[in-house]
């Protein structure tokens, strides 16, 4: 094995960050439930989707705060689940880069989040 | 990150698909079809932030037959995900192994699915009727 690999994974020399990553992918799923059900409800119960009505409900800060809250645990829950898909289906020289990929996806997708809540919550204020 | 000298898993043609089987993997279908659906959430977000005319242009995209149908799917994918992922937390706990409480908690699963996904797609609906 090449010095640029890191050790294999096994049984007897577990991933140390395997049970971080356990713990997260719990940690991220509960916080999961009250977040999504509190997004969903409020998704559904705009009076409308027109620009004002979406723009005047993130305008209000503790919406604003729970939006960002929502989707980062969302984000996170998500990549967790997804690198775990990367680690079962992607193998050899493509796994590295296929899961470094998916987690700046991530990263990106959280910051355009959050700049597109704060334009919105700080901008209209 | 470590690296992938070792085996992928699960070889899926190995297997004969049960109803258990086919729950599994739909835990990780829908997680991923959410996973997806978050560039939406981006996408609305953004063009929210962008001002009216982007927005509009968004709504227009949203509107479409097929966006129409990935919302709906993502809808459906929620429910799932969250009872599916219940039944995760209550297996973690240690609780319903055995194999005939597997298949009644995926029942319950499906069931709970259905009857959210219908009830909660009559106001999604609404919005649809609304947009051009």
């Amino acid at each position: 094995m090449s010095d640029r690999v890191a050790p294999v994974t096994t049984a007897a020399t577990p991933d140390p960050h395997a049970k971080s990553h356990w713990r997260n992918q719990r940690a991220s799923a509960i916080a999961m439930l009250p977040l999504g059900f509190w997004f969903l409800y409020m998704l559904l119960n705009l009076p409308a989707l027109d620009h004002a009505t979406v723009i005047a409900w993130i305008a209000d800060p503790l919406q604003a705060l729970l939006l960002l809250l929502f989707a980062f645990c969302a984000l996170w829950h998500s990549a967790l689940g997804v690198q775990v898909v990367v680690e079962d289906y992607v193998g050899g020289r493509l796994y590295a880069p296929t899961a470094r990929l998916l987690k700046l996806a991530h990263w990106a997708a959280g910051i355009a989040i959050a700049w597109a809540i704060w334009v919105i919550a700080v901008g209209s204020a | 990150m470590s690296s992938h000298d070792r085996p992928l898993s699960p070889h899926l043609q190995v297997y004969r698909l049960a109803f258990t089987t086919v729950l599994s993997g739909l835990h990780r279908i829908s997680g991923l079809a959410l996973s997806a659906a978050s560039l939406l959430l981006v996408g609305w977000l953004v063009a929210a932030a962008s001002g009216p005319q982007a927005y509009a242009t968004a709504i227009r995209w949203f509107s479409s037959v097929p966006a129409r149908l990935v919302l709906v799917a993502a809808l459906g994918a929620f429910w799932y995900h969250l009872f599916n992922g219940l039944r995760h937390m209550a297996w973690d706990a240690g609780l319903g192994f055995e194999k005939s409480a597997t298949r009644r908690s995926g029942l319950v699963v499906v069931g709970m699915t259905v009857l959210a996904s219908i009830l909660t797609l009559a106001p999604a609906w609404r919005f649809f009727w609304a947009w051009p």
